[in-house]
C-alpha cells in the first residue's frame, strides 16, 4: 500500500500538469481570437444602425431584381389648370380631363398646404404614373415638383391623395401634371443585359485565349521542371561552358540575320502575287530539302561529308523558313485587311488573319534569335561533349579553364548590362569591369575544382532554376500582373489575356511537372533501352502517360481563368469585371446584379462542361 | 561474344550491387541468371545496356567496350540489344502497334518521331512481328486492354523489332502463371534457336532454368557464386546460391 501512494500522486500530478497545459493552450487560443476581433474590427453596432439597415434593405432588394428585361413605355401627360390657393370669387368649373378615353378628375383649386384627391378612370390596368405640381403658368414647363405616385388597379381606376406645398402660392394659374406610364409590347432585353452579354462573351474568350497561350508554353517548361527527367541529364563542363557561350552569341546572330532577311523580304513584298509565289515556292523547297536532310531512318551512321552537307542544307532551310515567314505574314496581312474592308459577316476572320500576320512579323525576329541561340549552343555543346570524350584529360582541363572563364565572363557582363539598363548606372567599372572579372574568376574556380572528365548535373541545375522562376512568378497574383500589363499594352481585354496567360504558364508548368514526376518509370526505361534518344523517350514514354492529367489540369485552369477574368476588369483588364465595377461605383445595383448573375451562370456552366469533358477524355 | 570483366556497381549510399563479376556469353547461347531477390540480377542485366551506369569494369561486346561508349555510340549499341521486363513496361495508354513500333526508335530519325512517323517498312515489320507472337488481331487495341500473357508478348515483339543480337530478359515470367510462363519462355527459346539471338534471362524457378537454359550464372549478394550447366546445380551448390536456410522444392 505504502508503495502505491507516490505512484497515484505522480499520476495526479501528471494529469494536473496536463490540464494546466490544456488550459494554457485554450487561453492562448482565446487571446489570439480576441486580438483578431480587434484587428478585423468586428462591430455589430454599425450593423444595427438604422442608416445601415435602410441601405442594406435597398441594396438587397436591388440585387434581387437584376436589370435584364425591360418594357417600352408609352407616356401620356395631362396638365390640368389649378389654382393655389383658391382665388377669390368664382373659378369657372373645369370639365373632367379626357385624353385617349382616360379621364382624370382633379379639384380646380386648393388651399396652400392642403390635400387633394385625384381620381382616374379607364387607365391601362396595372400601369403606374407620377403626379407633379407645375408651379408655372406655362403648362409645358420643365419645372415640376414630384408630389406622388399612383398605381392603376385591374379595372383601370386609381385614386391618389397628394399634399400641396405651402410656399408656392400664386394668383396665376398653375398646373397639376399627371404622367402615366403604360407598358407597350413584349418585354425585351435591357441595354444593360445586352452589354452584359457582350462582356461575358469577351470574358469567356479571354479565358480561352489565356488558357491556350499558357498551355502551349507550359508543356515544354513542365519537362524542364520535372525532377525525374532532369536528374539524369549530365554533361561535362566543356560542353556546359560552350553551350552557355553559344546562347548569347547565337541569339545575337539569329536576331541580326532575321532582321536582315526581313529587310530583304520587305523589298520584295510589294505585291500580294509576289508574296504568294515566294511563299509557295519556298514551302516546296523547304519540304524537299527537309526530306533529304532528315531521312526517316538510317541503318548505318552517315559519313562526315554527308553530315556536313546536311548541316549546310539545314541552315539553308532555317534561312528560307524565316524569309518565307515574312512573305506569308505579308500575304496574310493583305488578305486579312481585304476581308476586313469588305465588311462582311466574316470581317472578324479577316481581323484574325491580319492580326496573326502582325504577331508573326513581331515574333519572327525573336524566334530567329532563339533558333540561332539553340542551334549554336547545341552545336557547341556537342562539340564540347566530343572533345571531352576524345581528348586527353590534361587538354580537356585547359579547354575547361578557357571556356568556363569565357562563359562566366560573358554571362556576368550581360548581367552587368542588365543592371546598367535597369538602374541607369553609367559607371563601366560596376557594369562591365567588375562583373567581367567576377564572372571570369567564378568560371576559373569551377574549372579548377571540377575533374576534367567528370560530368556535372546540368539537368538538376536547370531544374532548380526553372522551379525558382516558376515559383517566383506564380506568387504574383494575376490581378497584380494585369495592372502591369495594362501599362504595357493599355486598358482592355488584351492586357487581361496577357496577365492570365502568364499566370497560367507558370502555374500549369508546375502542376504538369508534378504529373511528369509521378509517371511510371518502367516504360521510360523500356523506351530508353531500344536506343531512343531523350526527345523520343519523352514522346513515346512520357507523353502518352501524361495526356489525361494534362487535359484535366488544362480544363481546371480554364475554369479558374473564367473566374479570374470576371474580376480582372476591376483593374482595367477587360471582361465583365469592368462593367461590374462601373455599376457598383454608380450604386447601380440592379445592373450589377445582372452581371453577378451572368458570372454565376457562366462559372456553373464551365464547371459542368469541364467535368463532362474530363469524364470523357480522362 | 559478350565478355563481362570485373563488373562492379556501387549505388549511391554505398550499396554494393555487383562485386567484381566476370563471365562470358558465346553468341547464340541461352544463359539463365539466377539468385535471390536483391542479389544483383536486374542490376547486372541493366548494366549491360547501361540503363544503369556501371561503377567499374568492362562489358566487351564484339570487342567494343559498352561501358565506355559515348552517348551516340550507346544509341547504336542499344538498338541491337532488346530488353524484356518483368512488368512488361508497356506504355499502357498507347496502342499495341505503337508499343511495338517503339522498338524501331533507335533506327528512326528523332525529328520524324516528333510527327509519330516511321518508315513504311517498319509498319510491315510490326505486323509480321505481332503475327509471330500470335496477337496480330490486337494491333489496334490499347496495351492495357490485353491480358498479362498478351502484354508480355507485346514486350517480346517490341524487342524483336530492334533486330536484336542479344535479348536481355529481366524475370520475364515472374508475373505470370506457370502455363503462361512456359508459353512466353517458348517464344524466347524460339527466338534463340531460329534467329540465333543470344538470350540473357534472369529467372526464379529452377524447373524453368532446367527446361530452357544452356548455361547458368548465379549471383549472391552481388558476387558470382556459380557458373555452369543447369544440371550441375546440386544440393550443395543450391545452398551456395540461395543461402543455407533455403529448401529445394520440386
Amino acid at each position: 500500500m505504502m508503495k502505491k501512494i507516490p505512484e497515484t500522486s505522480k499520476k495526479n500530478k501528471a494529469s494536473i500538469w496536463r490540464s494546466l497545459r490544456l488550459g494554457l493552450y485554450i487561453l492562448i487560443g482565446l487571446l489570439v481570437f480576441a486580438y483578431g476581433f480587434q484587428v478585423t474590427e468586428v462591430n455589430l453596432q454599425e450593423f444595427r444602425k438604422e442608416t445601415r439597415q435602410a441601405s442594406r434593405v435597398r441594396v438587397t432588394r436591388n440585387l434581387a431584381q437584376p436589370d435584364i428585361f425591360e418594357y417600352d413605355y408609352e407616356e401620356t401627360i395631362y396638365n390640368a389648370p389649378f389654382y393655389l390657393p383658391c382665388p377669390v370669387g368664382e373659378v369657372p368649373p373645369q370639365p373632367d380631363l379626357v385624353i385617349n378615353s382616360h379621364s382624370v378628375s382633379i379639384p380646380d383649386c386648393a388651399e396652400s398646404g392642403g390635400t387633394i384627391t385625384i381620381e382616374g378612370h379607364n387607365f391601362p390596368p396595372l400601369s403606374t404614373g407620377y403626379i407633379y405640381l407645375v408651379p408655372s403658368s406655362d403648362p409645358n414647363s420643365t419645372l415640376a415638383l414630384h408630389k406622388g405616385d399612383f398605381t392603376v388597379d385591374r379595372e383601370g381606376y386609381f385614386i391618389a391623395e397628394i399634399t400641396l406645398p405651402s410656399d408656392r402660392d400664386s394668383s396665376e394659374v398653375q398646373y397639376i401634371r399627371i404622367r402615366a406610364r403604360a407598358k407597350t409590347g413584349a418585354p425585351h432585353f435591357s441595354e444593360n443585359a445586352i452589354a452584359t452579354w457582350d462582356k461575358i462573351i469577351e470574358t469567356v474568350l479571354m479565358a480561352l485565349l489565356a488558357t491556350t497561350l499558357g498551355t502551349v508554353l507550359a508543356i515544354p517548361m513542365s519537362f524542364l521542371a520535372a525532377r525525374n527527367l532532369m536528374k539524369d541529364v549530365k554533361s561535362p563542363l566543356t560542353s556546359i561552358a560552350l553551350s552557355l557561350l553559344g546562347w548569347p552569341i547565337g541569339i545575337f546572330m539569329g536576331f541580326i540575320v532575321t532582321g536582315w532577311l526581313g529587310g530583304i523580304s520587305l523589298q520584295f513584298s510589294n505585291h500580294w502575287g509576289i508574296d504568294l509565289l515566294v511563299s509557295i515556292v519556298s514551302l516546296l523547297v523547304i519540304l524537299a530539302v527537309f526530306r533529304w536532310v532528315m531521312p526517316r531512318s538510317e541503318e548505318i551512321p552517315p559519313g562526315l561529308a554527308l553530315r556536313l552537307a546536311r548541316l549546310l542544307a539545314g541552315g539553308f532551310i532555317v534561312i528560307i523558313s524565316i524569309f518565307t515567314s515574312f512573305h506569308i505574314a505579308g500575304l496574310a496581312e493583305t488578305a486579312g485587311n481585304a476581308i476586313v474592308s469588305a465588311e462582311g459577316m466574316f470581317a472578324f476572320l479577316g481581323n484574325f488573319v491580319a492580326k496573326s500576320a502582325d504577331i508573326l512579323i513581331t515574333v519572327t525576329p525573336a524566334i530567329g534569335g532563339m533558333t540561332g541561340g539553340w542551334i549554336l549552343s547545341s552545336f557547341l555543346g556537342r562539340m564540347g561533349q566530343r572533345a571531352n570524350e576524345r581528348l586527353k584529360s590534361g587538354f580537356v582541363r585547359i579547354l575547361n579553364i578557357v571556356f568556363a572563364a569565357a562563359a562566366g565572363t560573358t554571362i556576368f557582363t550581360l548581367f552587368g548590362a542588365a543592371v546598367k539598363w535597369l538602374y541607369e548606372i553609367e559607371d563601366p567599372l560596376y557594369t562591365f569591369t567588375l562583373p567581367a572579372i567576377v564572372g571570369g574568376a567564378l568560371g576559373l574556380l569551377l574549372a579548377f575544382l571540377t575533374q576534367p572528365k567528370k560530368s556535372l548535373q546540368s539537368g538538376l541545375f536547370l531544374y532548380y532554376v526553372t522551379r525558382t522562376i516558376l515559383n517566383a512568378i506564380r506568387s504574383v497574383e494575376a490581378l497584380v500582373m494585369a495592372i502591369v500589363f495594362v501599362i504595357w499594352v493599355g486598358i482592355g481585354p488584351f492586357a487581361g489575356v496577357l496577365a492570365l496567360g502568364l499566370h497560367t504558364v507558370v502555374s500549369l508548368a508546375k502542376l504538369y511537372s508534378e504529373q511528369v514526376e509521378s509517371i511510371l518509370p518502367g516504360p521510360l526505361e523500356a523506351i530508353e533501352a531500344t536506343g531512343a534518344n531523350r526527345l523520343q523517350t519523352i514522346l513515346y514514354a512520357v507523353v502518352p502517360q501524361i495526356i489525361p492529367p494534362y487535359i484535366s489540369y488544362t480544363m481546371y485552369r480554364w475554369d479558374i481563368n473564367v473566374r479570374m477574368s470576371t474580376i480582372i476588369g476591376f483593374v482595367g483588364g477587360g471582361g465583365i469585371g469592368f462593367l461590374l465595377q462601373q455599376n457598383i461605383g454608380l450604386l447601380n445595383y440592379n445592373s450589377a446584379s445582372t452581371q453577378m448573375l451572368a458570372i454565376a451562370v457562366v462559372v456553373a456552366l464551365m464547371d459542368y462542361i469541364s467535368s463532362v469533358l474530363r469524364e470523357k477524355y480522362v | 561474344m559478350l565478355k563481362i570483366k570485373n563488373l562492379t556497381k556501387v549505388y549511391e549510399g554505398g550499396v554494393l550491387a555487383l562485386d567484381n563479376v566476370s563471365f562470358e556469353v558465346p553468341d547464340g547461347q541461352f544463359l539463365a541468371v539466377i539468385g535471390l531477390s536483391g542479389s544483383g540480377k536486374s542490376t547486372l542485366l541493366r548494366c549491360i545496356n547501361r540503363l544503369i551506369e556501371p561503377t567499374a569494369g568492362q562489358i566487351l561486346w564484339n570487342d567494343v567496350d559498352i561501358a565506355a561508349a559515348s552517348t551516340n555510340e550507346l544509341r547504336h549499341i542499344r538498338r541491337r540489344i532488346g530488353m524484356v521486363f518483368q512488368n512488361f513496361n508497356l506504355v499502357y495508354r498507347s496502342k499495341v502497334s505503337t508499343n511495338v513500333l517503339a522498338g524501331r526508335l533507335g533506327y528512326v530519325n528523332p525529328v520524324w518521331s516528333l510527327f509519330n512517323r516511321f518508315p513504311k517498312m517498319d509498319y510491315e515489320k510490326a505486323k509480321k512481328t505481332l503475327a509471330r507472337v500470335g496477337i496480330e488481331d490486337k494491333a489496334d487495341n490499347r496495351a492495357d486492354e490485353l491480358s498479362g500473357g498478351q502484354q508480355q508478348r507485346v514486350g517480346i515483339a517490341r524487342a524483336l523489332m530492334q533486330d536484336p543480337e542479344i535479348i536481355l530478359a529481366d524475370e520475364p515470367v515472374a508475373s505470370l502463371d506457370p502455363v503462361l510462363a512456359h508459353s512466353i519462355m517458348k517464344y524466347l527459346e524460339q527466338i534463340n534457336q531460329e534467329d540465333g539471338v543470344t538470350v540473357l534471362c534472369s529467372l526464379h524457378f529452377l524447373d524453368i532454368v532446367h527446361r530452357y537454359a544452356h548455361r547458368v550464372v548465379a549471383l549472391n549478394q552481388g558476387k558470382l557464386v556459380f557458373e555452369g550447366l543447369p544440371t550441375e546445380i546440386d544440393d550443395a551448390k543450391f545452398k551456395d546460391i540461395y543461402g543455407r536456410d533455403a529448401e529445394r522444392v520440386g
